[in-house]
């Protein structure tokens, strides 16, 4: 333990074990179900007691005070005696090196190089025995800590994947309200520049951050919608707004509307005049690959007034 | 599979996306309905189509397609070709119809994406 400081301390490094045993303290890592005996049991008890729970000392404990320790080098002293059925009174150790479950755990190991007992009772600040300790439940509340800061920045490396960083962004900037807002407007009645409001679109959240997955879907519903607007109305706008929590896209006409809003949600169902159709539009998907891609979908729509379209998309799905 | 690969195997007209012929087909689509496309077709994925206006490019855009074969020797639109340079999406042109293309490309090792 010794030759272990001075070749860290030559490094001149402190490592993250060191640094950890400096933040945990003994009643983090100590075994809380402890075995104890009576000074009052012999020890031929304490021979078997060892044996069944497999350890090799415990702690005496009478009136829920710690009284002494007893080890299995205390019992083969015992048995070498033919004293096997002495009480453990008059053959365990009364002086007794103790650690409180306050204490950092690098108090901890100092103790167990300076005075080489292999287990220590663990007390609390009213002296009561709460724990044991060895270089083992040492070693396990280590790794346990070590396994959880793994998996904490695991955790974060994945989310600093996969989240974009429009939500980095919404994250470090506080505003009562914050939102971005695009509009495009869209002619109708030509399919010539259709599509331009979808691409511009996906384009811009591209560099904001969005991940290349949501990209694709709020590009496809756009792109339907901007279809929509060219091939059916007399023109309309596509409005996109980028929220906290996701991205809303709308797309406004001001008419004809849409006489039968069920009958159109249907796969197949098509009004598309024969310029549509050749162009390989008007097959009557368009609003169905929109709810599909979209994680909420609403449409809204009256004759002649106009149709209101809103989708929404979020971060997380 | 490269597209470069089938460009030469194929006798392929490149007609837009030159420097980009080292893209990998994951799979094949052909369809003549947009919309269908936009739906079932994959990141990755060759397209083949009759249509020649811009608005394929879009949609292949869209879709982060691998690239588009246009049949029967149709040459793409001054447009589709221009938009196809933006975008970045090869345009292809074969003189054989859609259902010998396809026969071949499938025999080269395309497949079609699983149906969903």
């Amino acid at each position: 333990m010794e030759q272990q400081y001075k070749e860290q301390g030559a490094t001149d490094r402190v490592t993250k074990t060191q640094e950890m045993v400096y933040e945990i303290t003994v009643g983090e890592v100590m075994s809380t179900t402890v075995v104890t005996v009576r000074p009052d049991q012999t020890m031929a008890e304490l021979s078997s007691l060892l044996k069944d729970n497999r350890i090799t000392g415990t702690p005496v404990v009478e009136d829920g005070k710690l009284v002494g320790m007893v080890s299995i080098a205390d019992l083969i002293n015992a048995l070498s005696n033919n004293e096997i059925n002495v009480l453990i009174r008059d053959k365990m150790k009364t002086k007794v090196e103790c650690l409180y479950d306050d204490e950092l755990l690098v108090h901890c190991i100092a103790k167990f190089s300076k005075y080489g007992f292999k287990r220590y009772p663990v007390l609390n600040r009213q002296e009561e025995l709460v724990g044991i300790i060895t270089k083992g439940s040492i070693v396990e509340g280590l790794l346990r800590k070590l396994e959880i800061e793994y998996e904490q920045t695991e955790s974060k490396v994945a989310q600093a994947r996969h989240r974009p960083t429009m939500r980095k962004f919404f994250e470090d900037v506080s505003a009562d309200e914050i939102s971005f807002t695009f509009k495009f407007n869209v002619a109708g009645q030509t399919l010539k520049e259709a599509g331009k409001a979808a691409s511009e679109l996906k384009n811009a959240l591209k560099k904001l951050g969005v991940c290349p997955p949501l990209l694709r879907r709020i590009g496809v519903a756009t792109y339907e919608a901007e279809i929509n607007l060219a091939s059916y109305t007399k023109g309309g706008e596509i409005r996109a707004q980028v929220e906290k929590w996701g991205i809303i896209v709308e797309a406004i006409d001001n008419g004809p509307g849409i006489p039968d809003v069920e009958r159109a949600m249907q796969p197949g169902y098509s009004t598309a005049p024969d310029w549509v159709r050749e162009l390989g539009f008007g097959a009557g998907m368009g609003l169905v690959n929109m709810k599909k891609c979209a994680d909420e979908m609403s449409l809204k729509s009256s004759v002649p007034d106009g149709t209101h379209l809103i989708m929404q998309f979020y971060y997380t799905s | 599979m490269q597209l470069r690969d089938l460009v030469k195997e194929f006798g392929l007209e490149v007609k837009a996306g030159s420097g980009l012929l080292d893209r990998e087909v994951s799979s094949g689509y052909v369809s003549d309905l947009l919309s269908d496309v936009l739906a079932h077709a994959d990141e990755g994925t060759l397209w083949v189509t009759l249509h020649i206006h811009q608005n394929i490019v879009a949609v292949a855009s869209h879709k982060d397609l691998a690239g588009i074969i246009l049949v029967q020797g149709r040459q793409p639109e001054q447009d589709t070709i221009a938009k196809a340079e933006e975008e970045g999406i090869p345009v292809l042109v074969s003189s054989l119809s859609a259902f010998e293309l396809v026969g071949r490309l499938y025999k080269a090792g395309i497949r079609g994406a699983e149906a969903d």
